[in-house]
């Protein structure tokens, strides 16, 4: 990777920390509504597995979106318009946190219905086949959705007909309070691939570098043979999502994975191995920070949407 | 009296169900430990009490909870599965309009399927489109089902105490706001609330208010503005069940008043509503001194803007008593 690129993705990965923990911080104080869920801990995955599409590939994800949504190239202050529900949010208020989404980004948006995009990836990718489109698509899921019907008529589906989609599962070893050995048969989630006859690679997902290579190696078999199952081992270093009590892990767990915190790993061996100055750094880092004050002053100010707009884009003009 | 919260009333109604009779068990995504007894906190203290055997963790698998908690009914058990979110409903939509609801009919009354599908619905919290709506109506059109939507601790208590000993499939619908807002009355003594049985919550004379869950409390909420405001007298019926309905309770009150107005959170069109309207036009309309009208949510879905959610989508006793004066308007004097 050009070291132009390393740096924005550094840069890209402590914009998304700061986002989400200055949303944290809305949320605490009432600012934001329903529910949220934070990306803190997992940004190496969005950032590397985005890193690595080119801008015509399609991708799709759950509801935890922000980190995928940034890196996607959505604006921090439409992000923040959108959690405090303003009109100059990506859908001007109406989304909210879990269904941030810019088609004309290529970004296919959050879906809170766990499982059930995965089929419309599907679907996405046979478009694109239809059309003779070299584009891929890339969907992303938790290991909690590898549980449902959804996933499994979904990947069985695109091995059928050869769909150029990329499966990426995010795999933090929770869907809520319950651990993946205690939901999936088998708590190697790329094993369910196998089943389907599909290739599939587990990578260290707190490394964002490995995320990236094995997301470019993925993305030319999908363009070229057919679908690929990505697994992403991680950890949330926050709740499943604001007000989580946390009854169902161990403190010591915790830590142990806040040692590998995707960041850190990152700058280290920005610093170690590939000439990067403290300095430019921390430069990205104050940069990050001020875009996130910015672009919460820019929410703060904006307006309301009109009621009226309510009952736009409910059936085409 | 006691008090006790929304919440807590279905806690305890299967808690005692569950020390009563030991072919009653709950499933569901998160019910033991993920936040302390499910996120909402329905099942607090019932691992504890009953063990991993009578409360099961589930994976994220809305077609096999509702599938298995009603092949387990077939066979005699009597499961709570609990649908975290009532907008999920629509995955377990086969298993219930199709499997569940149809199988005492299918199988000549030699089997039924005594199952409880309890869920969080409704909006009010910011949770926007996938986690606030009202999906009774989704539901409304299966033979065989019967839907059930508390709108307070003591009838939730009641209510779900005899959906669980019912013997055919009921969906059990908790408004989501209630659930730690809503204190009220529960006696310490055991009782139960026949399903299939209306309740007025507030007897009046000029104009019968129909409401539904939360709306229930909008709904007094208005009939109290109006009393004190301009002497007009409101009675509040609510269905409590909504599938099949207790036309006879609403029937009578509207004999006796004459004027309708039926609220409900979800969409007015296609809604509950329009179920109760019809039924009041086939069967008493010559009592009617002016139109049915409906108060429910505009046709669109539930926004993240929590102003718009509160003053524009959901129903509010200022909607509602703007009903009732256009009824009273179009019949002219009292
Ligand atoms: C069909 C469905 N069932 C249940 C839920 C409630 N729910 C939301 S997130 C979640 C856990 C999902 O876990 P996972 O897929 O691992 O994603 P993560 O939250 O870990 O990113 C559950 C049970 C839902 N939104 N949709
Ligand atoms: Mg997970």
């Amino acid at each position: 990777m050009e070291k132009e690129k390393l740096q924005s993705l550094y840069y890209e990965m402590v914009l998304v920390r700061r986002l989400e923990e200055k949303s944290a911080n809305l949320y605490q104080q009432g600012r934001i509504g329903g529910f949220l869920h934070l990306y803190i801990g997992q940004e190496a995955v969005g950032s590397g597995v985005i890193a690595a599409r080119q801008a015509k590939d399609r991708v799709i994800t759950a509801y935890r979106d922000h980190g995928v949504a940034i890196s996607c190239g959505m604006e921090p202050k439409v992000v923040f318009a959108e959690l405090l529900g303003k009109e100059t949010g990506c859908s001007k208020g109406r989304g909210g946190s879990m269904h941030l989404a810019d088609v004309k980004l290529n970004f296919w948006g959050g879906h809170a219905i766990v499982g059930a995009h995965l089929p419309l990836a599907a679907g996405m990718a046979l478009a694109d086949k239809y059309r003779g489109s070299d584009a891929a698509t890339l969907c992303m899921f938790g290991d909690g959705a590898t549980n449902i019907g959804y996933f499994h008529e979904a990947l069985n589906l695109s091995m059928v007909w050869k769909l150029p989609v990329l499966w990426v599962c995010e795999n933090n070893q929770y869907g809520m309070g319950t651990s993946v050995e205690r939901a999936s048969a088998v708590s190697e989630i790329r094993q369910k691939a196998s089943c389907y006859g599909m290739p599939s690679e587990r990578v260290d997902g707190m490394d964002v570098l490995q995320v990236y290579n094995a997301t470019q190696k993925a993305l030319e078999h999908v363009r070229k043979e057919g679908p690929f199952l990505l697994e992403a081992l991680t950890y949330r270093y926050r709740g499943h999502s604001m007000g989580d009590p946390e009854r169902y892990r161990a403190i010591d767990e915790i830590e142990k994975w806040r040692k590998d915190d995707p960041i850190g790993i990152f700058r280290e061996k920005l610093l170690a191995d590939l000439g990067f100055s403290e300095l430019t750094l921390d430069e990205e880092e104050l940069r990050a920070e001020n875009v996130i004050e910015e672009a919460v002053q820019f929410a703060e100010a904006s307006p309301d949407p009109a009621s009226e707009t309510l009952f736009d884009y409910l059936y085409v003009e | 009296m006691r008090e006790m919260y929304f919440v807590e009333a279905i806690n305890e109604a299967m808690i005692e169900e569950m020390r009563r009779d030991p072919a009653v068990f709950i499933l569901g995504e998160d019910i033991r430990y993920g936040h302390g007894g499910g996120i909402f906190g329905a099942t607090k203290g019932m691992l504890e009490e009953f063990g991993e055997e009578r409360v099961i963790d589930t994976p994220l698998s809305e077609l096999a909870i509702s599938g298995s908690a009603a092949g387990a009914a077939y066979m005699g058990m009597r499961p709570i599965a609990e649908i975290m979110f009532a907008d999920f409903m629509s995955i377990c939509h086969d298993l219930i309009v199709n499997g569940a609801s149809k199988f005492r009919w299918a199988s000549d009354g030699k089997a039924g399927c005594p199952v409880v599908y309890r869920a969080a619905f409704g909006a009010g919290v910011g949770a926007t489109l996938h986690h606030s709506q009202s999906p009774e109506a989704w539901l409304m059109n299966a033979p065989g089902l019967t839907i059930v939507m508390p709108s307070t601790p003591y009838d939730a208590k009641g209510l779900l105490k005899s959906a669980i000993r019912y013997d055919d499939p009921v969906i059990f619908l908790e408004h989501k706001l209630l659930y730690r807002r809503l204190k009220g009355e529960v006696p310490e003594e055991e009782y139960l609330i026949p399903i299939r049985k209306a309740d007025v919550k507030r007897a009046g004379t000029d104009v019968t208010v129909g409401a539904t869950g939360a709306m229930v409390h909008q709904a007094l909420e208005a009939a109290k503005i109006l009393e004190e405001r301009e002497g007009l007298s409101l009675e509040v019926v609510d269905p409590r069940t909504l599938l099949p309905l207790d036309e006879d309770t609403i029937l009578d009150s509207v004999r006796k008043t004459g004027r309708v107005v039926i609220v409900h959170e979800a969409p007015v069109t296609g809604g509950f509503g329009a179920e109760v309207a019809a039924v009041i036009a086939e069967k008493a309309i010559e009592y009617l001194n002016g139109p049915i009208l409906r108060v429910g949510a505009p046709w669109c879905s539930v926004p993240a803007n929590r102003n718009l959610e509160r003053d524009f989508y959901l129903p509010t006793a200022e909607k509602i008593i703007q009903a009732v004066k256009d009824v009273i308007r179009y019949g002219g004097e009292l």
